[in-house]
C-alpha cells in the first residue's frame, strides 16, 4: 500500500504504526499485550472517532477524493457476481474514463455503468483522470437504452471530478452530449438508481445520475461546481477552497437535507479506504434494498415520480401561489 | 389559469440598458470603434467583422416578437438564498444588485407573444443579470414556460446566453439541467416544437440543457458557445486554443447546430421554421417573409 496520508490522518496513522510495532514486538518476545499497548489502542480509537465524527466539509472532499479510496472496478469486483464489460459509442470510440455493462447483483440482472479513476500513472491516464469525454456519455446512453429495451434495471457509480474541459471534448459536442444524456434519463423506462462513491462533479456526474434514487456514500461529495472552481471565480483566489466547499453544502448529510439524494450510505471508520472490504458490503446492503424497492413498483408509476421529483427541485418566492402554486 | 394575471404591464426596462452609454463603442471581437448610432440602427452587429453585440432581453423581445403582442408571465418569482451562501458579498445583496441594474427579478423573461403572427411561448435569458445564470428561478420559469405550450400548443422558443450555473444556489442550481429537461421531454412527447437561439455567451449548465435539447438548434454569428469555458479549457490543457474555437461556426463545423442565422435575419427565420411545423392555430397561407422585418 503507497504511503498516503492527508493531514488529518496522519496522527491516527503514526499512532496506528506505533501500536503495529509494539505489536510485532511483544509477540517476537512471547509477551502479552501490555498496558501501554492497551493505553495507546485506547488513544487511537478515542482519536479516529474524535476526527471523523466532526469532520469539515473540505475534509470530507479530501476523502472523495483520497487516491486510496475504492473506484468503480474495485466495488464491481466485490459485490457484482458477474460484470461483462461492453465498450464503445458505436460512433467514435470507446471512452476509458467510464466503464459500462452486464452485471449480475444478488442475482439480479442489470445494466452497470460507472466512471473510473486510474490508480497508477498509466492507468490515470488511460482513465483520463475519470472525466469523460462526448463519446463516454454516449456509451453510457447507448446501455442504457439497451437496458430499457430489454427491462433491466440502470445502476450508475458516480466518481468523477467533472466532464473533461478539452479541445477533442468541445469539438465532438461535450454540451450536446450531457444535454442529450439528460434529457434521455428524464424518460428512459427502466428503473434507474445511482450511487455517488467519489466526485460527483457538476454536469459531468449528471449525465448519468438522472434517476430514480440516488445513494450516496458518507465521505462523497456531489456539487455543482468543484470548491476550488467556486473559490476562482467568487473570491479570485483557489486557496478560498475551504470556505468554497462550506459555502456550496456538497457532503451526503448536506445533499440528504436538501431532498437532492434518498439514502446516506455509511462508510467504515476513517472512510471507504481504511477498509474496502466493509464500504463495499455497505454499498451492496444500500444498493439491495433500493434495487428491491424500486423494482417492485410499476414502471409507469416509476417514471411519474421520477418526472416530479425534479420537477420539484428548486426552491423560490412566488408572490402569486395561492396554494401549493 | 394563473399565469395571464398581470401580464400586460409591458417591459420596465428602457432596452439600451445592456450596452454603457458613450457615442462611440468598441467591437471586442475585431476592437473597430463603432458609432453607436450606427450599431443601434443595425441591430447592434459589427459592420466590420460581423460580431453580434450583447443585447438586453427587452430587446430581443423587441426585435423577435411582433410589437406589442409580448405578454410576460412568472416576472413575480423571486430568488431566495437557500443555502445561505457565505461568499465575499452575500448573494440576497448581489441579487439586489442585479435586479436594481435590470428591473427584472431573475435573468429571464418569459410570456407568450407572436413572430409575423404565428403564437409563441417564449423565454429570454437576460445576461446582464448575474452573468444570465441558471438557478431555481430560471428553471421554474422555463418548466412554467413549457406547461404554457403544452397547454395551449404554442411552440416553444428559448434565446439562451448564459455562463452556466447559479454557483450561490449549489446543487439545487444543478438539479435546473434535469428539472428543465423533464419539461422539455414532455414537449418532445407531444410533439410541439421547441426552438432552441443560442447567443454570445452561451456555457455550462445552459448549455448542457436546454440550449442543446432544441428540436432546432440556431446560433447568432461569432457566438461563442461550449460546455467548459475558453479559460478552464487552457488551464487544463496547457496550451493556446485555436483560432475560432467554440464560436458558432466552429460548432456548425462540428455538426452541433442546424444553423448560423444573423440577428437581422433571426425573426423572418424563425417564422419561415415555424411555419413547417403542424400547430392547429398557426396562419397555414404563405405570406413570403414579410417585409416589415426585413429592416436591413
Ligand atoms: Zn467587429
Amino acid at each position: 500500500m503507497p504511503e498516503v496520508a492527508l493531514d488529518f490522518e496522519k496522527p491516527i496513522i503514526e499512532l496506528e504504526k506505533r501500536i503495529a510495532e509494539l505489536r510485532q514486538i511483544a509477540e517476537q518476545e512471547g509477551l502479552e499485550a501490555g498496558d501501554e499497548l492497551r493505553e495507546l489502542e485506547k488513544k487511537a480509537d478515542h482519536l479516529r472517532k474524535e476526527v471523523f465524527s466532526r469532520l469539515t466539509r473540505w475534509q470530507r472532499v479530501q476523502l472523495a477524493r483520497h487516491p486510496l479510496r475504492p473506484y468503480t472496478l474495485d466495488y464491481i469486483d466485490r459485490i457484482m457476481q458477474e460484470f461483462i464489460e461492453l465498450h464503445g459509442d458505436r460512433l467514435f470510440a470507446d471512452d476509458g474514463a467510464v466503464v459500462g455493462g452486464l452485471a449480475t447483483f444478488e442475482g439480479m440482472k442489470i445494466v452497470l455503468i460507472g466512471q473510473q479513476k486510474g490508480r497508477e500513472t498509466k492507468e490515470k491516464l488511460a482513465r483520463n483522470f475519470g472525466m469523460m469525454h462526448p463519446e463516454g456519455y454516449r456509451k453510457a446512453l447507448r446501455l442504457m437504452r439497451l437496458a430499457e429495451k430489454f427491462r433491466l434495471p440502470v445502476v450508475t457509480f458516480i466518481d468523477t471530478p467533472g466532464a473533461y474541459p478539452g479541445i477533442q471534448a468541445e469539438e465532438r459536442g461535450q454540451a450536446n452530449a450531457i444535454a442529450d444524456n439528460i434529457l434521455a434519463m428524464t424518460r428512459i423506462r427502466t428503473p434507474m438508481i445511482a450511487v455517488i462513491i467519489g466526485e460527483g462533479g457538476s454536469g459531468g456526474a449528471l449525465a448519468i445520475a438522472v434517476t430514480d434514487r440516488v445513494l450516496m456514500m458518507e465521505n462523497a461529495i456531489y456539487s455543482v461546481i468543484s470548491p476550488e472552481g467556486c473559490a476562482a471565480i467568487l473570491w479570485a483566489d483557489r486557496a478560498m477552497a475551504e470556505q468554497a466547499a462550506e459555502s456550496l453544502r456538497i457532503t451526503a448529510p448536506d445533499l440528504q437535507e436538501l431532498a437532492i439524494i434518498d439514502v446516506v450510505i455509511p462508510e467504515p471508520l476513517g472512510g471507504a479506504h481504511r477498509d474496502p472490504g466493509a464500504a463495499a458490503e455497505s454499498v451492496r446492503t444500500a444498493l439491495r434494498a433500493a434495487l428491491e424497492e424500486l423494482t417492485r413498483i410499476p414502471i409507469d408509476r416509476v417514471l411519474d415520480e421520477r418526472a416530479s421529483k425534479y420537477l420539484r427541485m428548486g426552491v423560490f418566492h412566488d408572490p402569486g401561489a395561492v396554494s401549493g402554486g | 389559469m394563473a399565469w395571464f394575471k398581470k401580464s400586460e404591464r409591458g417591459l420596465k426596462t428602457p432596452a439600451k440598458r445592456a450596452v454603457p452609454d458613450g457615442l462611440w463603442m468598441r467591437c471586442e471581437f475585431c476592437q473597430e470603434i463603432l458609432y453607436r448610432k450606427e450599431l443601434e440602427r443595425d441591430f447592434w452587429i459589427c459592420d466590420r467583422c460581423g460580431f453580434h453585440f450583447r443585447i438586453s432581453s427587452a430587446e430581443y423581445v423587441r426585435i423577435l416578437l411582433d410589437e406589442g403582442s409580448f405578454s410576460e408571465i412568472d416576472e413575480d418569482l423571486e430568488p431566495l438564498d437557500p443555502l445561505r451562501f457565505k461568499d465575499s458579498k452575500r448573494y440576497p445583496d448581489r441579487l439586489k444588485k442585479y435586479q436594481e441594474q435590470t428591473g427584472l427579478k431573475e435573468a429571464i423573461r418569459t410570456g407568450t407573444g407572436t413572430v409575423e403572427r404565428i403564437p409563441i411561448v417564449f423565454a429570454v435569458l437576460e445576461f446582464s443579470f448575474g452573468g444570465g445564470s441558471l438557478g431555481s428561478v430560471m428553471g421554474e420559469k422555463i418548466v412554467r414556460a413549457a406547461d404554457l405550450s403544452l397547454a395551449t400548443r404554442r411552440p416553444l422558443v428559448i434565446l439562451s446566453c448564459s455562463g452556466g450555473a447559479r454557483m450561490q444556489e449549489g446543487i439545487l442550481s444543478l438539479m435546473q439541467l434535469a428539472k428543465t429537461s423533464v419539461a422539455i421531454g414532455k414537449l418532445a412527447e407531444q410533439a410541439i416544437p421547441f426552438l432552441s437561439i443560442v447567443t454570445h455567451p452561451t456555457t455550462g449548465g445552459v448549455s448542457a440543457s436546454f440550449a442543446m435539447q432544441g428540436d432546432l438548434i440556431l446560433a447568432e454569428p461569432r457566438a461563442l458557445i461550449g460546455f467548459a469555458g475558453p479559460r478552464v479549457i487552457q488551464q487544463t490543457i496547457g496550451q493556446d486554443l485555436p483560432e475560432g474555437f467554440q464560436r458558432s461556426e466552429f460548432l456548425l463545423d462540428h455538426g452541433m447546430v442546424d444553423l448560423i442565422v444573423s440577428r437581422r435575419d433571426l425573426k423572418s427565420l424563425l417564422a419561415r421554421v415555424l411555419r413547417y411545423f403542424p400547430y392547429p392555430e398557426s396562419p397555414r397561407r404563405e405570406e413570403g417573409a414579410a417585409g416589415e422585418t426585413e429592416r436591413r
